[in-house]
């Protein structure tokens, strides 16, 4: 295998919110921040199903993303899955990801779904598997807490309308509003969906028409972390006090934003897959506005 | 008077209750895995496109499209004039038969800002 998939892992240090990736984590020996009080890690768009040229075995890569959480000294408290579990939304590659995910020594793990899971039945199968372990609303969304950290995971890829972008819709919003009404604002929130809460890159769809609504009722916030997949790459940005971040997919890259016909699967040589395994370091300081960034490749 | 034609004369049938009103464009739901044979009113999906992204054909004639990414995608009636399709992987087509004459907007429920057109003449 020329290139493995990636996951991120998220550290919440004494109000510090940080993300290094798990080749980085290998790299240094396999440590992990002192006084950590709570790491989590989020892998994405792990597209169980696909086979084409630009990763012809995504199993692979996925079982390959598990095994560097399994080797890390400190095993993740949970996992956060953002989307696109399946390519097509077939049972079959519902229970060959849940399969392989068996491996895994962290058993916790949090779900939205990506437009690749509801397909054909607005998101049935899906709901029916992965929302066991959680209180959802609607169309499967849900929040928790965890250590201090509220966590809300936020459905974007239902009932999206021609010519529009993702969508939280109505019911979803007011849910929202509800939901972190009596927190206090020095309360850290991580909100999770599928398709990126910012305009990446709305003339490919990816961005979400109502997510200025949803990051009004946030504002309050000291420490906002918005973590979506869907566009198979780190890209991020902090806007005031709230930080967006993507994150790569354990199945194959996509292009960066206009620099292809279309955003399908990018198809690059065995050689030069490794470099678009990113090491990216994120460090998210309480109190500043600056997110420090170091990104670097395997090769 | 409307005309439906259909392979499926249930589903015509219902139809032809429920949308008494609407002009419609009747659907055959046929949904395999294309060749490379071309069809008389064919539709392309390549690049998140659908092209020709405006198709105008005669009623009673088939439209076909077919997906050439690899991508699934979907092709759903804005207004809900005939029955969407199920996700078409690569090489997947869908096909219908076009009914009253008028105008059929229509977008990929995947990839919502693929939009398209088909246009039916008397």
């Amino acid at each position: 295998m020329a290139w493995a998939g990636t996951g991120l892992l998220w550290t919440i240090s004494g109000g510090v919110l940080a993300s290094r990736t798990l080749a980085e984590i290998a790299k240094a020996g396999g440590s992990l921040p002192a006084a950590t009080d709570l790491s989590f890690l989020q892998i994405s768009d792990s597209h169980i199903g696909f086979s084409k040229e630009a990763n012809k075995d995504v199993t692979e890569t996925f079982k390959i993303a598990l095994d560097r959480i399994n080797a890390m000294p400190t095993p993740p408290a949970f996992l956060i899955h953002t989307g696109d579990i399946t390519q097509l939304s077939k049972p079959e590659e519902f229970d060959t990801f849940d399969e392989v995910l068996k491996s895994c020594r962290t058993k916790d793990v949090f779900y939205v779904p990506g437009e690749h899971d509801v397909l054909n039945d607005g998101g049935k199968l899906y709901r029916d598997r992965y929302l066991k372990s959680v209180e959802a609303k609607g169309s499967g969304w849900y929040s928790f807490n965890k250590n201090g950290v509220h966590f809300i995971g936020l459905v974007n890829v239902l009932n999206l309308q021609a010519g529009g972008l993702g969508q939280l819709g109505d019911d979803q919003l007011e849910w929202l509003e509800d939901d972190v009404k009596g927190l206090g604002a020095d309360t850290p929130i991580v909100v999770f969906a599928h398709i990126p809460l910012w305009a990446v890159y709305p003339q490919w769809g990816w961005g979400t028409s109502d997510s200025e609504r949803a990051l009004g009722y946030l504002k309050r916030f000291g420490s906002v972390t918005v973590l979506n997949g869907h566009i198979h790459q780190v890209l991020q940005k902090v806007e005031g006090n709230v930080t967006f971040h993507t994150a790569m997919s354990t199945a194959f890259p996509q292009p960066a934003p206009g620099t292809a016909p279309s955003p399908g699967p990018m198809k690059v040589p065995a050689e030069q897959l490794r470099s678009l395994l990113g090491l990216t370091n994120v460090q998210y300081k309480q109190g500043k506005s600056a997110l420090a960034v170091v990104d670097s490749n395997l090769s | 008077m409307i005309t439906l034609i259909s392979k499926n004369k249930m589903a015509a049938l219902l139809c032809g209750i429920v949308f008494l009103n609407l002009s419609l464009l009747a659907f055959a739901g046929e949904m395999k895995d294309a060749g490379t044979s071309a069809h008389e009113n064919q539709i392309e999906i390549k690049d998140f496109a659908f092209n020709p992204k405006t198709l105008t054909v005669k009623s009673g004639e088939k439209v076909t499209w077919i997906n050439r990414d690899e991508e699934p995608h979907t092709i759903v009636s804005v207004e809900k004039q005939f029955k969407k399709s199920t996700a078409l992987d690569t090489d997947q087509e869908f096909t219908i038969t076009a009914g009253a004459p008028g105008t059929y907007n229509y977008f990929c429920s995947v990839h919502p800002k693929m939009t398209g057109t088909i246009v039916v003449e008397k």
